[in-house]
Protein backbone atom coordinates (compact mmCIF):
# COMPACT_ATOMS: atom_id res chain seq x y z
CA UNK A 1 0.00 0.00 0.00
CA UNK A 2 1.29 3.43 -0.89
CA UNK A 3 -0.12 5.43 2.02
CA UNK A 4 1.44 5.19 5.50
CA UNK A 5 -1.65 5.89 7.57
CA UNK A 6 -5.38 6.14 7.22
CA UNK A 7 -5.07 9.88 7.73
CA UNK A 8 -2.69 10.15 4.77
CA UNK A 9 -5.06 8.11 2.64
CA UNK A 10 -7.93 10.41 3.51
CA UNK A 11 -6.16 13.70 2.84
CA UNK A 12 -3.80 12.58 0.03
CA UNK A 13 -1.61 15.64 0.56
CA UNK A 14 -4.57 17.93 0.11
CA UNK A 15 -5.90 16.18 -2.97
CA UNK A 16 -8.24 13.94 -1.00
CA UNK A 17 -11.07 16.45 -1.21
CA UNK A 18 -10.94 16.07 -5.00
CA UNK A 19 -10.25 12.36 -5.34
CA UNK A 20 -12.82 11.09 -2.87
CA UNK A 21 -15.86 13.03 -4.18
CA UNK A 22 -14.96 11.94 -7.71
CA UNK A 23 -14.96 8.30 -6.65
CA UNK A 24 -18.05 8.75 -4.51
CA UNK A 25 -20.10 10.22 -7.34
CA UNK A 26 -18.85 7.51 -9.70
CA UNK A 27 -19.89 4.78 -7.27
CA UNK A 28 -23.28 6.38 -6.67
CA UNK A 29 -23.98 6.67 -10.41
CA UNK A 30 -22.83 3.09 -11.06
CA UNK A 31 -25.02 1.81 -8.24
CA UNK A 32 -27.99 3.70 -9.63
CA UNK A 33 -27.26 2.28 -13.09
CA UNK A 34 -27.27 -1.25 -11.71
CA UNK A 35 -30.27 -0.90 -9.41
CA UNK A 36 -32.63 0.93 -11.78
CA UNK A 37 -33.11 -2.00 -14.23
CA UNK A 38 -33.41 -4.49 -11.35
CA UNK A 39 -36.19 -2.45 -9.77
CA UNK A 40 -37.89 -1.93 -13.10
CA UNK A 41 -37.80 -5.65 -13.83
CA UNK A 42 -39.24 -6.67 -10.48
CA UNK A 43 -41.90 -3.96 -10.75
CA UNK A 44 -43.01 -5.24 -14.16
CA UNK A 45 -43.06 -8.81 -12.87
CA UNK A 46 -45.02 -7.87 -9.75
CA UNK A 47 -47.55 -5.95 -11.81
CA UNK A 48 -47.96 -8.84 -14.21
CA UNK A 49 -48.31 -11.37 -11.40
CA UNK A 50 -51.02 -9.22 -9.83
CA UNK A 51 -52.83 -8.96 -13.13
CA UNK A 52 -52.60 -12.71 -13.64
CA UNK A 53 -53.96 -13.38 -10.16
CA UNK A 54 -56.87 -11.04 -10.65
CA UNK A 55 -57.64 -12.53 -14.05
CA UNK A 56 -57.51 -15.99 -12.49
CA UNK A 57 -59.81 -15.18 -9.58
CA UNK A 58 -62.19 -13.33 -11.91
CA UNK A 59 -62.44 -16.35 -14.20
CA UNK A 60 -62.82 -18.65 -11.17
CA UNK A 61 -65.67 -16.68 -9.62
CA UNK A 62 -67.21 -16.22 -13.05
CA UNK A 63 -67.15 -19.99 -13.52
CA UNK A 64 -68.76 -20.56 -10.14
CA UNK A 65 -71.45 -17.89 -10.53
CA UNK A 66 -72.75 -18.49 -14.01
CA UNK A 67 -72.14 -22.01 -15.10
CA UNK B 1 -25.03 -19.20 -38.49
CA UNK B 2 -28.45 -18.12 -39.62
CA UNK B 3 -30.19 -20.00 -36.83
CA UNK B 4 -28.08 -17.99 -34.40
CA UNK B 5 -29.41 -14.75 -35.87
CA UNK B 6 -32.93 -16.08 -35.80
CA UNK B 7 -32.50 -16.94 -32.14
CA UNK B 8 -31.19 -13.43 -31.46
CA UNK B 9 -34.50 -12.16 -32.74
CA UNK B 10 -36.46 -14.31 -30.32
CA UNK B 11 -37.29 -12.47 -27.07
CA UNK B 12 -37.54 -15.45 -24.66
CA UNK B 13 -34.22 -16.85 -25.88
CA UNK B 14 -32.57 -13.44 -25.57
CA UNK B 15 -34.05 -12.96 -22.11
CA UNK B 16 -32.77 -16.34 -20.94
CA UNK B 17 -29.30 -16.03 -22.45
CA UNK B 18 -28.92 -12.50 -21.05
CA UNK B 19 -29.77 -13.95 -17.64
CA UNK B 20 -27.11 -16.63 -17.97
CA UNK B 21 -24.48 -14.13 -19.10
CA UNK B 22 -25.37 -11.77 -16.28
CA UNK B 23 -25.06 -14.47 -13.65
CA UNK B 24 -21.36 -14.71 -14.52
CA UNK B 25 -20.56 -11.25 -15.81
CA UNK B 26 -22.13 -9.21 -13.03
CA UNK B 27 -20.01 -10.64 -10.18
CA UNK B 28 -16.86 -10.47 -12.31
CA UNK B 29 -17.65 -6.85 -13.19
CA UNK B 30 -18.19 -5.86 -9.59
CA UNK B 31 -15.00 -7.58 -8.45
CA UNK B 32 -13.02 -5.92 -11.27
CA UNK B 33 -14.50 -2.50 -10.49
CA UNK B 34 -13.83 -2.70 -6.76
CA UNK B 35 -10.42 -4.31 -7.30
CA UNK B 36 -9.38 -1.76 -9.90
CA UNK B 37 -10.48 1.15 -7.72
CA UNK B 38 -8.61 -0.18 -4.70
CA UNK B 39 -5.53 -0.87 -6.82
CA UNK B 40 -5.64 2.60 -8.32
CA UNK B 41 -6.32 4.49 -5.11
CA UNK B 42 -4.23 2.55 -2.64
CA UNK B 43 -1.43 0.74 -4.43
CA UNK B 44 -0.04 3.06 -7.07
CA UNK B 45 2.54 5.77 -6.61
CA UNK B 46 1.36 9.35 -7.16
CA UNK B 47 2.17 11.11 -10.40
CA UNK B 48 5.28 13.22 -9.98
CA UNK B 49 3.68 16.28 -11.52
CA UNK B 50 0.04 16.03 -10.50
CA UNK B 51 0.45 14.29 -7.17
CA UNK B 52 -2.43 12.27 -5.84
CA UNK B 53 -5.13 14.00 -7.84
CA UNK B 54 -4.18 11.92 -10.87
CA UNK B 55 -5.89 8.94 -9.19
CA UNK B 56 -9.13 10.27 -10.68
CA UNK B 57 -7.84 8.95 -14.00
CA UNK B 58 -8.96 5.46 -13.01
CA UNK B 59 -12.61 6.44 -13.23
CA UNK B 60 -12.39 9.41 -15.59
CA UNK B 61 -10.71 7.82 -18.59
CA UNK B 62 -12.66 4.51 -18.55
CA UNK B 63 -15.98 6.37 -18.26
CA UNK B 64 -15.04 8.64 -21.17
CA UNK B 65 -13.84 5.76 -23.36
CA UNK B 66 -16.92 3.63 -22.75
CA UNK B 67 -19.32 6.57 -23.09
CA UNK B 68 -18.00 7.15 -26.59
CA UNK B 69 -18.02 3.44 -27.47
CA UNK B 70 -21.56 3.22 -26.10
CA UNK B 71 -22.76 5.78 -28.62
CA UNK B 72 -21.45 3.58 -31.41
CA UNK B 73 -23.17 0.54 -29.89
CA UNK B 74 -26.40 2.52 -29.79
CA UNK B 75 -26.06 3.84 -33.34
CA UNK B 76 -25.12 0.46 -34.82
CA UNK B 77 -28.04 -1.17 -33.04
CA UNK B 78 -30.21 1.59 -34.46
CA UNK B 79 -28.90 0.90 -37.96
CA UNK B 80 -29.57 -2.83 -37.57
CA UNK B 81 -33.11 -2.19 -36.42
CA UNK B 82 -33.73 0.23 -39.31
CA UNK B 83 -32.21 -1.89 -42.06
CA UNK B 84 -33.11 -5.46 -41.07
CA UNK B 85 -36.14 -4.58 -38.95
CA UNK B 86 -34.87 -6.70 -36.06
CA UNK B 87 -36.90 -5.57 -33.08
CA UNK B 88 -34.30 -6.75 -30.60
CA UNK B 89 -31.82 -4.24 -32.01
CA UNK B 90 -34.35 -1.59 -31.07
CA UNK B 91 -34.31 -2.94 -27.51
CA UNK B 92 -30.49 -2.74 -27.45
CA UNK B 93 -30.60 0.85 -28.65
CA UNK B 94 -33.16 1.89 -26.07
CA UNK B 95 -31.16 0.15 -23.32
CA UNK B 96 -27.83 1.72 -24.29
CA UNK B 97 -28.88 5.38 -24.21
CA UNK B 98 -29.28 5.97 -20.43
CA UNK B 99 -26.14 3.96 -19.62
CA UNK B 100 -24.06 5.98 -22.06
CA UNK B 101 -25.48 9.24 -20.78
CA UNK B 102 -24.65 8.28 -17.19
CA UNK B 103 -21.08 7.36 -18.15
CA UNK B 104 -20.65 10.64 -20.01
CA UNK B 105 -21.86 12.40 -16.89
CA UNK B 106 -19.31 10.52 -14.76
CA UNK B 107 -16.55 11.49 -17.18
CA UNK B 108 -17.59 15.15 -17.07
CA UNK B 109 -17.97 15.31 -13.31
CA UNK B 110 -14.67 13.60 -12.55
CA UNK B 111 -13.00 15.71 -15.23
CA UNK B 112 -14.25 18.89 -13.59
CA UNK B 113 -13.13 17.75 -10.14
CA UNK B 114 -9.76 16.75 -11.56
CA UNK B 115 -9.45 20.15 -13.22
CA UNK B 116 -9.54 22.03 -9.94
CA UNK B 117 -6.21 20.81 -8.51
CA UNK B 118 -4.59 20.45 -11.95
CA UNK B 119 -5.57 23.65 -13.72
CA UNK B 120 -6.94 25.68 -10.81
CA UNK B 121 -10.49 25.93 -12.14
CA UNK B 122 -13.48 23.60 -12.10
CA UNK B 123 -14.13 23.92 -15.78
CA UNK B 124 -11.73 24.38 -18.65
CA UNK B 125 -12.98 24.53 -22.21
CA UNK B 126 -10.54 21.80 -23.05
CA UNK B 127 -11.05 19.91 -26.29
CA UNK B 128 -11.79 16.56 -24.69
CA UNK B 129 -14.09 17.90 -21.98
CA UNK B 130 -15.99 19.97 -24.51
CA UNK B 131 -16.48 17.03 -26.86
CA UNK B 132 -17.61 14.89 -23.94
CA UNK B 133 -20.19 17.56 -23.08
CA UNK B 134 -21.44 17.51 -26.68
CA UNK B 135 -21.59 13.71 -26.50
CA UNK B 136 -23.76 14.01 -23.39
CA UNK B 137 -26.06 16.38 -25.30
CA UNK B 138 -26.29 13.87 -28.15
CA UNK B 139 -27.31 11.14 -25.68
CA UNK B 140 -29.85 13.42 -24.01
CA UNK B 141 -31.26 14.30 -27.44
CA UNK B 142 -31.86 10.62 -28.22
CA UNK B 143 -33.47 10.02 -24.82
CA UNK B 144 -35.67 13.12 -25.11
CA UNK B 145 -36.76 12.19 -28.63
CA UNK B 146 -37.72 8.69 -27.47
CA UNK B 147 -39.78 10.06 -24.60
CA UNK B 148 -41.53 12.62 -26.83
CA UNK B 149 -43.16 10.00 -29.05
CA UNK B 150 -46.35 8.31 -27.85
CA UNK B 151 -45.98 5.57 -30.44
CA UNK B 152 -42.97 3.63 -29.17
CA UNK B 153 -42.31 1.84 -32.45
CA UNK B 154 -41.96 5.17 -34.24
CA UNK B 155 -39.90 6.44 -31.31
CA UNK B 156 -37.40 3.62 -31.81
CA UNK B 157 -37.06 4.33 -35.52
CA UNK B 158 -36.72 8.08 -35.00
CA UNK B 159 -34.03 7.53 -32.39
CA UNK B 160 -32.24 5.13 -34.75
CA UNK B 161 -32.12 7.83 -37.45
CA UNK B 162 -30.98 10.44 -34.96
CA UNK B 163 -28.24 8.26 -33.49
CA UNK B 164 -26.99 7.41 -36.99
CA UNK B 165 -26.83 11.11 -37.83
CA UNK B 166 -24.96 11.58 -34.55
CA UNK B 167 -22.55 8.79 -35.40
CA UNK B 168 -21.63 10.42 -38.70
CA UNK B 169 -21.19 13.71 -36.87
CA UNK B 170 -19.15 12.55 -33.87
CA UNK B 171 -15.83 12.35 -35.74
CA UNK B 172 -16.51 15.74 -37.31
CA UNK B 173 -17.42 17.24 -33.93
CA UNK B 174 -14.35 15.71 -32.26
CA UNK B 175 -12.00 16.88 -34.99
CA UNK B 176 -13.41 20.39 -35.11
CA UNK B 177 -13.45 20.81 -31.33
CA UNK B 178 -9.90 19.54 -31.22
CA UNK B 179 -8.86 21.99 -33.88
CA UNK B 180 -10.81 24.82 -32.25
CA UNK B 181 -8.99 24.15 -29.01
CA UNK B 182 -5.57 24.14 -30.61
CA UNK B 183 -6.43 27.54 -32.09
CA UNK B 184 -7.46 29.09 -28.80
CA UNK B 185 -5.29 27.13 -26.39
CA UNK B 186 -4.45 29.39 -23.46
CA UNK B 187 -0.74 29.48 -22.74
CA UNK B 188 -1.13 29.07 -18.98
CA UNK B 189 -2.44 25.52 -19.22
CA UNK B 190 0.12 22.81 -19.65
CA UNK B 191 -0.59 19.21 -20.41
CA UNK B 192 1.06 16.12 -19.17
CA UNK B 193 1.41 13.79 -22.10
CA UNK B 194 -0.57 10.63 -21.64
CA UNK B 195 1.75 8.56 -23.78
CA UNK B 196 4.41 8.67 -21.08
CA UNK B 197 2.31 6.83 -18.52
CA UNK B 198 4.22 4.45 -16.30
CA UNK B 199 3.33 0.72 -16.52
CA UNK B 200 2.57 0.61 -12.79
CA UNK B 201 -0.12 3.23 -13.47
CA UNK B 202 -1.16 1.74 -16.80
CA UNK B 203 -2.18 -1.75 -15.63
CA UNK B 204 -4.83 -0.63 -13.14
CA UNK B 205 -6.08 1.79 -15.79
CA UNK B 206 -6.43 -1.02 -18.32
CA UNK B 207 -8.24 -3.12 -15.71
CA UNK B 208 -10.64 -0.26 -15.04
CA UNK B 209 -11.29 0.26 -18.76
CA UNK B 210 -12.12 -3.43 -19.10
CA UNK B 211 -14.29 -3.24 -15.98
CA UNK B 212 -16.22 -0.28 -17.38
CA UNK B 213 -16.80 -2.10 -20.66
CA UNK B 214 -18.12 -5.05 -18.65
CA UNK B 215 -20.25 -2.68 -16.59
CA UNK B 216 -21.72 -1.21 -19.76
CA UNK B 217 -22.51 -4.71 -21.01
CA UNK B 218 -24.14 -5.66 -17.70
CA UNK B 219 -26.29 -2.53 -17.57
CA UNK B 220 -27.20 -3.02 -21.23
CA UNK B 221 -28.30 -6.60 -20.65
CA UNK B 222 -30.22 -5.74 -17.48
CA UNK B 223 -32.02 -2.86 -19.17
CA UNK B 224 -32.79 -5.13 -22.10
CA UNK B 225 -34.30 -7.79 -19.84
CA UNK B 226 -36.55 -5.25 -18.13
CA UNK B 227 -37.52 -3.73 -21.48
CA UNK B 228 -38.26 -7.17 -22.97
CA UNK B 229 -40.56 -8.08 -20.09
CA UNK B 230 -42.47 -4.84 -20.48
CA UNK B 231 -42.79 -5.06 -24.26
CA UNK B 232 -43.77 -8.71 -24.30
CA UNK B 233 -46.01 -8.54 -21.24
CA UNK B 234 -48.95 -9.99 -23.17
CA UNK B 235 -47.11 -13.14 -24.23
CA UNK B 236 -47.13 -16.56 -22.63
CA UNK B 237 -43.44 -16.78 -21.74
CA UNK B 238 -43.53 -13.54 -19.78
CA UNK B 239 -46.65 -14.64 -17.93
CA UNK B 240 -44.87 -17.83 -16.97
CA UNK B 241 -41.94 -15.87 -15.56
CA UNK B 242 -44.28 -13.48 -13.78
CA UNK B 243 -46.20 -16.34 -12.16
CA UNK B 244 -42.92 -17.81 -10.93
CA UNK B 245 -41.00 -14.71 -9.85
CA UNK B 246 -43.59 -12.02 -9.28
CA UNK B 247 -44.93 -13.32 -5.98
CA UNK B 248 -42.18 -11.86 -3.84
CA UNK C 1 -51.57 14.61 -67.79
CA UNK C 2 -48.28 12.78 -67.69
CA UNK C 3 -46.26 12.55 -64.50
CA UNK C 4 -43.44 15.10 -64.42
CA UNK C 5 -39.82 14.07 -64.72
CA UNK C 6 -38.00 13.87 -61.36
CA UNK C 7 -35.89 16.97 -61.89
CA UNK C 8 -38.89 18.89 -63.16
CA UNK C 9 -40.84 17.73 -60.14
CA UNK C 10 -38.24 19.09 -57.74
CA UNK C 11 -38.14 22.43 -59.51
CA UNK C 12 -41.93 22.61 -59.34
CA UNK C 13 -41.82 21.74 -55.65
CA UNK C 14 -39.18 24.38 -55.03
CA UNK C 15 -41.27 26.96 -56.89
CA UNK C 16 -44.31 26.01 -54.85
CA UNK C 17 -42.44 26.40 -51.57
CA UNK C 18 -41.03 29.76 -52.62
CA UNK C 19 -44.45 30.93 -53.77
CA UNK C 20 -45.95 29.92 -50.44
CA UNK C 21 -43.22 31.80 -48.63
CA UNK C 22 -43.72 34.91 -50.79
CA UNK C 23 -47.39 34.98 -49.91
CA UNK C 24 -46.50 35.32 -46.25
CA UNK C 25 -43.74 37.93 -46.27
CA UNK C 26 -43.88 38.27 -42.50
CA UNK C 27 -42.54 34.73 -42.20
CA UNK C 28 -39.55 35.71 -44.30
CA UNK C 29 -39.06 38.92 -42.33
CA UNK C 30 -39.35 37.28 -38.90
CA UNK C 31 -35.96 35.57 -38.77
CA UNK C 32 -34.28 38.67 -40.14
CA UNK C 33 -35.96 40.80 -37.51
CA UNK C 34 -34.94 38.30 -34.88
CA UNK C 35 -31.37 38.50 -36.15
CA UNK C 36 -31.47 42.30 -35.89
CA UNK C 37 -32.93 42.30 -32.40
CA UNK C 38 -30.40 39.84 -31.02
CA UNK C 39 -27.55 41.79 -32.59
CA UNK C 40 -28.89 44.86 -30.77
CA UNK C 41 -28.88 42.93 -27.51
CA UNK C 42 -25.13 42.36 -27.59
CA UNK C 43 -23.95 45.99 -27.38
CA UNK C 44 -26.53 46.51 -24.65
CA UNK C 45 -25.20 43.53 -22.72
CA UNK C 46 -21.48 43.87 -23.46
CA UNK C 47 -21.21 47.66 -23.49
CA UNK C 48 -20.75 49.89 -26.54
CA UNK C 49 -16.92 49.97 -26.59
CA UNK C 50 -16.13 49.59 -30.33
CA UNK C 51 -12.97 47.51 -29.99
CA UNK C 52 -14.60 45.06 -27.61
CA UNK C 53 -17.59 44.67 -29.93
CA UNK C 54 -15.27 44.15 -32.88
CA UNK C 55 -13.47 41.33 -31.14
CA UNK C 56 -16.76 39.60 -30.33
CA UNK C 57 -18.38 40.36 -33.70
CA UNK C 58 -17.48 37.15 -35.62
CA UNK C 59 -18.84 34.93 -32.86
CA UNK C 60 -21.88 37.13 -32.21
CA UNK C 61 -22.88 37.29 -35.88
CA UNK C 62 -22.46 33.56 -36.31
CA UNK C 63 -24.31 32.57 -33.15
CA UNK C 64 -27.17 34.88 -34.01
CA UNK C 65 -27.40 33.52 -37.54
CA UNK C 66 -27.39 30.01 -36.11
CA UNK C 67 -30.20 30.78 -33.67
CA UNK C 68 -32.43 32.44 -36.23
CA UNK C 69 -31.88 29.46 -38.51
CA UNK C 70 -32.78 27.12 -35.65
CA UNK C 71 -36.00 28.99 -34.92
CA UNK C 72 -37.23 28.76 -38.49
CA UNK C 73 -36.23 25.16 -39.16
CA UNK C 74 -39.07 23.89 -36.98
CA UNK C 75 -41.61 25.18 -39.53
CA UNK C 76 -40.10 23.66 -42.71
CA UNK C 77 -42.45 20.70 -42.89
CA UNK C 78 -45.05 21.75 -40.30
CA UNK C 79 -47.84 23.20 -42.46
CA UNK C 80 -47.52 20.52 -45.12
CA UNK C 81 -47.67 17.86 -42.44
CA UNK C 82 -50.79 19.41 -40.93
CA UNK C 83 -52.72 19.66 -44.20
CA UNK C 84 -51.66 16.20 -45.40
CA UNK C 85 -49.73 17.21 -48.50
CA UNK C 86 -46.61 15.59 -47.03
CA UNK C 87 -48.39 12.27 -47.12
CA UNK C 88 -49.08 12.79 -50.82
CA UNK C 89 -45.43 13.56 -51.34
CA UNK C 90 -44.39 10.26 -49.79
CA UNK C 91 -46.75 8.40 -52.08
CA UNK C 92 -45.39 10.21 -55.14
CA UNK C 93 -43.17 8.14 -57.47
CA UNK C 94 -40.33 10.64 -57.21
CA UNK C 95 -37.66 9.81 -54.62
CA UNK C 96 -38.43 11.45 -51.32
CA UNK C 97 -34.90 12.61 -50.60
CA UNK C 98 -34.89 14.79 -53.70
CA UNK C 99 -38.20 16.32 -52.70
CA UNK C 100 -36.77 16.89 -49.22
CA UNK C 101 -33.81 18.65 -50.83
CA UNK C 102 -36.25 20.94 -52.63
CA UNK C 103 -37.91 21.84 -49.32
CA UNK C 104 -34.56 22.56 -47.72
CA UNK C 105 -33.41 24.66 -50.69
CA UNK C 106 -36.54 26.76 -50.39
CA UNK C 107 -35.89 27.16 -46.66
CA UNK C 108 -32.33 28.24 -47.26
CA UNK C 109 -33.29 30.67 -50.03
CA UNK C 110 -35.79 32.38 -47.74
CA UNK C 111 -33.65 32.45 -44.59
CA UNK C 112 -29.92 31.73 -44.91
CA UNK C 113 -29.39 33.49 -48.22
CA UNK C 114 -31.17 36.68 -47.17
CA UNK C 115 -29.44 36.60 -43.81
CA UNK C 116 -26.02 36.27 -45.41
CA UNK C 117 -26.74 39.10 -47.84
CA UNK C 118 -27.94 41.36 -45.02
CA UNK C 119 -25.18 40.45 -42.57
CA UNK C 120 -22.65 43.15 -43.70
CA UNK C 121 -25.01 45.83 -42.41
CA UNK C 122 -25.04 44.31 -38.95
CA UNK C 123 -21.34 43.53 -39.13
CA UNK C 124 -20.64 47.21 -39.64
CA UNK C 125 -22.91 48.05 -36.72
CA UNK C 126 -20.76 45.75 -34.58
CA UNK C 127 -17.65 47.44 -35.88
CA UNK C 128 -16.32 44.42 -37.77
CA UNK C 129 -13.43 45.51 -40.03
CA UNK C 130 -14.49 45.98 -43.65
CA UNK C 131 -11.88 43.52 -44.90
CA UNK C 132 -13.74 40.65 -43.24
CA UNK C 133 -17.12 41.41 -44.81
CA UNK C 134 -16.72 39.24 -47.90
CA UNK C 135 -15.52 36.31 -45.82
CA UNK C 136 -18.48 36.79 -43.49
CA UNK C 137 -20.96 36.68 -46.36
CA UNK C 138 -19.34 33.66 -48.01
CA UNK C 139 -19.02 31.75 -44.73
CA UNK C 140 -22.66 32.47 -43.91
CA UNK C 141 -23.76 31.43 -47.39
CA UNK C 142 -22.01 28.07 -47.05
CA UNK C 143 -22.67 27.60 -43.35
CA UNK C 144 -26.38 28.42 -43.25
CA UNK C 145 -26.92 25.90 -46.04
CA UNK C 146 -25.40 23.22 -43.81
CA UNK C 147 -27.51 24.49 -40.91
CA UNK C 148 -30.68 24.31 -43.01
CA UNK C 149 -29.90 20.72 -44.00
CA UNK C 150 -29.16 19.64 -40.43
CA UNK C 151 -32.17 21.55 -39.14
CA UNK C 152 -34.28 19.70 -41.70
CA UNK C 153 -33.32 16.41 -40.03
CA UNK C 154 -34.56 17.67 -36.68
CA UNK C 155 -37.68 19.12 -38.27
CA UNK C 156 -38.48 15.85 -40.06
CA UNK C 157 -38.07 13.82 -36.87
CA UNK C 158 -40.22 16.11 -34.72
CA UNK C 159 -42.85 17.25 -37.22
CA UNK C 160 -45.42 14.79 -35.89
CA UNK C 161 -44.95 15.83 -32.27
CA UNK C 162 -47.11 18.44 -30.62
CA UNK C 163 -44.31 19.92 -28.56
CA UNK C 164 -41.46 19.81 -31.06
CA UNK C 165 -40.17 23.37 -30.64
CA UNK C 166 -37.87 22.93 -27.67
CA UNK C 167 -36.95 19.37 -28.55
CA UNK C 168 -35.59 20.29 -31.98
CA UNK C 169 -32.98 22.57 -30.43
CA UNK C 170 -31.76 19.76 -28.18
CA UNK C 171 -31.54 17.43 -31.16
CA UNK C 172 -29.69 19.59 -33.64
CA UNK C 173 -27.68 22.16 -31.70
CA UNK C 174 -24.90 19.62 -31.01
CA UNK C 175 -24.74 18.99 -34.75
CA UNK C 176 -24.47 22.74 -35.45
CA UNK C 177 -21.30 23.13 -33.40
CA UNK C 178 -18.68 22.23 -36.05
CA UNK C 179 -20.27 24.71 -38.45
CA UNK C 180 -20.16 27.42 -35.80
CA UNK C 181 -16.52 26.66 -35.03
CA UNK C 182 -15.34 26.93 -38.63
CA UNK C 183 -17.72 29.72 -39.61
CA UNK C 184 -16.62 32.07 -36.87
CA UNK C 185 -13.00 30.98 -37.29
CA UNK C 186 -13.13 31.98 -40.96
CA UNK C 187 -14.34 35.47 -40.07
CA UNK C 188 -11.84 35.70 -37.24
CA UNK C 189 -9.04 34.78 -39.63
CA UNK C 190 -10.17 37.43 -42.09
CA UNK C 191 -10.19 40.03 -39.29
CA UNK C 192 -6.60 39.25 -38.33
CA UNK C 193 -5.50 39.20 -41.95
CA UNK C 194 -4.84 35.47 -42.12
CA UNK C 195 -6.07 33.59 -45.18
CA UNK C 196 -9.65 32.43 -44.62
CA UNK C 197 -9.70 30.14 -47.65
CA UNK C 198 -8.99 26.90 -45.72
CA UNK C 199 -11.88 27.49 -43.33
CA UNK C 200 -14.25 28.25 -46.17
CA UNK C 201 -13.02 25.09 -47.90
CA UNK C 202 -13.84 23.05 -44.79
CA UNK C 203 -17.30 24.66 -44.66
CA UNK C 204 -17.68 23.72 -48.31
CA UNK C 205 -16.66 20.15 -47.52
CA UNK C 206 -19.24 20.03 -44.72
CA UNK C 207 -21.85 21.34 -47.14
CA UNK C 208 -21.01 18.65 -49.69
CA UNK C 209 -21.27 15.93 -47.05
CA UNK C 210 -24.52 17.39 -45.71
CA UNK C 211 -26.06 17.62 -49.20
CA UNK C 212 -25.16 14.00 -49.82
CA UNK C 213 -26.36 12.52 -46.52
CA UNK C 214 -28.87 14.84 -44.84
CA UNK C 215 -31.66 14.40 -47.45
CA UNK C 216 -31.55 10.64 -46.81
CA UNK C 217 -31.96 11.18 -43.06
CA UNK C 218 -34.71 13.76 -43.69
CA UNK C 219 -36.58 11.34 -45.95
CA UNK C 220 -36.30 8.57 -43.33
CA UNK C 221 -37.45 10.97 -40.63
CA UNK C 222 -40.45 12.11 -42.66
CA UNK C 223 -41.52 8.51 -43.31
CA UNK C 224 -41.33 7.74 -39.58
CA UNK C 225 -43.25 10.87 -38.63
CA UNK C 226 -45.99 10.18 -41.16
CA UNK C 227 -46.32 6.55 -40.02
CA UNK C 228 -46.53 7.47 -36.34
Amino acid sequence: MYFDSFQALLTMNGHGIYVWPAYLVTIVVITALLIAPMRRRSRVLRQLAGELKRAQSASDSGAKGER
Amino acid sequence: MWTFFHKLGSPPWLYAIAGVVLRWLLPITLIALVGGMIWGVLFTAPDFRQGNSYRIIYVHVPAAVVALAGYYVMAIAGAVSLIWRIKMADVVMKAAAPVGAALAFIALFTGAVWGKPTWGTWWVWDARITSMLILLFLYLGVIALYEAFDNKEAAGKACAVLSLVGMVNIPIIYKSVDWWYSLHQPASIKFTGESTIDPSMLYPLLLMIAAFYALFTCCLLMNMRAELLQRESRTQWVKKIAAKEGKR
Amino acid sequence: MSAPHTGQFCVLLLRRQLLLAMRRPIDIANPLLFFTMVIVLFPLGLGPAPDKLASFAPGVLWITALLSNLLTSDAVFRSDFDDGSLEQLILAPQPLFLSALAYISAHWLTTGLLLALLSPVFALMLNLPGSALITLVVSLLLGTAVLSLLGGIGAALTVGLKRGGMLISLLILPLYMPVLIFGSAAVQAAVTGAPSGPYLAILGAMLSLAIALAPLAIAAGLRISIDA
